[in-house]
């Protein structure tokens, strides 16, 4: 596997196995620095068993996987530090303030007081929420939340965010407000790797990958995809390869 | 005269300081098809537990088939089926075992209402060993229905069935959802899907605590009273920080591969010299056109706030 420093994932014939069954069937694809790559597949497709793997959270059976530069069977710690993530549902505490959360996360990342400060202000005031920086997280509105532990996520400037569904449920202004944040994001030079059960959000990303009972089915950009599947949009897309 | 399904006048619900539904009414006919649609913390769950009898409103009335759920929820529980957001089957129990006990508790048996559940349960039954709490997510929201419906109740109140369900799966659910409507079971449902509003007979759009709205899903349409252009195009963001320099434009909204957008009042854009204008510019597989408004652009319009 030759990697010319361009991309900052590297999967070639990942395969993860439970017992008999096989969830992720030789995956391979590369996502490029500083793209916006959407990971799509159904309810079961494997899809949380490669972000695990990718994360460093969980080893690859066989393969080779290379994020941020690192091996994830060999220096799984080091892409922790390298790598940032984000859920619906691990967000953030709860019963911290919005600043407590950035200084515990910053902390975590191992930032200085003066970064985390830094770091802290800058995103609070590309939110417009840097007044409001003593709210329990507790008493916001979950488009709220979910705008923070995204800010929370990249906080660290990692080479490569993670979010997984982040606007499940969100509401339809809110949900758009998010996807101009991943734009911000992107073209400041972090790579954002995001899935999502949306399809029009599918086509805001450069490329997309869709898997299918562990196996990548699909990988290219949304305009190529409808053009190769003769689909007026990615729903369409999605449809038909899922259920052939 | 029969009872309509649902009726509600004025109910409330606050928690601490938050409303979370405030003086909501409404009335849902026999075997209508009512969804109830808005974001995370509209108040969607609030007002479903309050119909399910398992949470008291602070003020207003309700009932459903004509008791009421405060005074005779006894009786509301053995007329409705409930399929909760989160899934609450017994995990440790096998698919067969819990599909056995909810009949039991309702005094029936599989095999009595069997008739009712089999287009569901068939997809379930080669796995009826199996533990519960192992079912992949799509086969848990098969069993939570299947089990929701084994006692044959009058209506069905389903708190997002389709929330973190892939595209595939959720047309399939909606489809068993029609072929239930079709025996004549009035249907409550709740989802933050929009475009979902279009498979519901009626639906309200729900943003906190409150129905914006409640119709048809076609009349919600056609009351958007703006023209709304759509541009079909490969780069949006691109686009749209164009648009927003453009004046005469109101509001910009991303939709896919495509941007909405509307004029200020009294303002009217030709959608040929716009698309020669942005050609213009540089802009490649451009295709400015006036359009029909989606539920989610009526959803925005009556949030009325800006996407920044």
């Amino acid at each position: 596997m030759t990697d010319d420093g361009s991309n900052i994932i590297v999967v070639k014939d990942l395969v993860k196995k439970f017992g008999t069954f096989t969830a992720n069937d030789k995956l391979t694809f590369e996502v490029r620095k500083g793209e916006i790559f959407g990971f799509l597949g159904a309810n079961g497709a494997g899809k949380t068993t490669a972000l695990r793997i990718l994360c460093g959270l969980s080893r690859p059976t066989s393969g080779f996987v290379h994020v941020a530069g690192f091996d994830v069977s060999r220096h799984p710690e080091e892409i922790k530090k390298r790598i940032g993530y984000m859920s619906q549902k691990f967000s953030l505490y709860e019963d911290l303030t919005v600043e407590e959360n950035f200084t515990f996360y910053g902390g975590i990342y191992g930032l200085s007081r003066k970064q985390i400060k830094e770091q802290t202000n800058f995103l609070l005031e590309n939110l417009k929420f840097h007044k409001s920086k003593e709210i329990l997280i507790r008493a916001l509105p979950l488009g709220w939340k979910q705008k923070l532990a995204f800010s929370v996520a990249i906080m660290h400037r990692p080479k490569v965010v993670f979010l997984d569904e982040p606007t499940g449920g969100v509401d339809p202004v809110t949900r758009r407000q998010f996807w101009k944040m991943i734009y911000d994001t992107a073209s400041s030079g972090i790579t954002v790797f995001v899935t999502t059960h949306y399809m029009d959000e599918a086509e805001y990303c450069e490329r997309i990958s869709i898997m299918v009972d562990g196996r990548i089915k699909a990988l290219d950009t949304p305009a190529s995809l409808k053009q190769r599947f003769n689909a007026i949009n990615i729903e369409e897309v999605f449809l038909k390869i899922a259920r052939n | 005269m029969t009872a309509p399904a649902v009726w509600v006048e004025n109910i409330s619900k606050k928690f601490d300081r938050v409303k979370a539904v405030d003086r909501v009414s409404f009335a849902v006919q026999k075997g209508e098809l009512f969804g109830i649609i808005g974001p995370d913390g509209a108040g969607k769950t609030t007002l479903i537990r309050i119909l399910t009898t398992l949470l008291l409103p602070d003020e207003g009335k309700a009932t459903v088939a004509g008791y009421d759920v405060i005074s005779s929820y006894k009786k509301v529980r053995h007329l409705i089926g409930y399929m909760p957001g989160r899934f609450s089957l017994y995990q440790d129990l096998s698919v067969e075992e819990n599909l056995e006990f909810y009949a039991t508790v309702f005094g029936t048996t599989i095999s009595e209402n069997y008739e009712l559940v089999r287009d569901i349960y068939k997809h379930l039954e080669p796995f009826k060993n199996r533990l519960a709490g192992k079912l992949s997510g799509g086969m848990k929201q098969k069993l939570a229905l299947s089990c929701a419906l084994i006692h044959k109740p009058e209506l069905l109140f389903l708190d997002e069935p389709t929330t973190g369900v892939d595209a595939i799966s959720r047309i399939e659910f909606w489809d068993m959802l029609k072929r239930l409507k079709k025996r004549g079971i009035s249907i409550i449902v709740s989802t933050p899907y929009m475009d979902e509003a279009l498979r519901c007979d009626r639906v309200a759009l729900m943003q906190e605590g409150r129905f914006l709205d409640i119709d048809e899903p076609e009349k919600i349409i056609g009351k958007y009273d703006k023209k709304l252009y759509s541009i079909h195009t490969t780069e949006p963001y691109l686009l749209m920080e164009n648009l927003r320099e453009n004046v005469d434009i109101q509001s910009v909204i991303p939709f896919g591969d495509h941007v909405h957008f509307t004029t200020r009042k009294d303002v009217e854009i030709d959608p040929g010299d716009l698309q020669e204008a942005l050609i213009a510019k540089g802009f490649k597989d451009i295709a400015v056109k006036i359009i029909k408004p989606g539920i989610e652009d009526c959803f925005m319009d009556l949030m009325n706030i800006e996407p920044q």
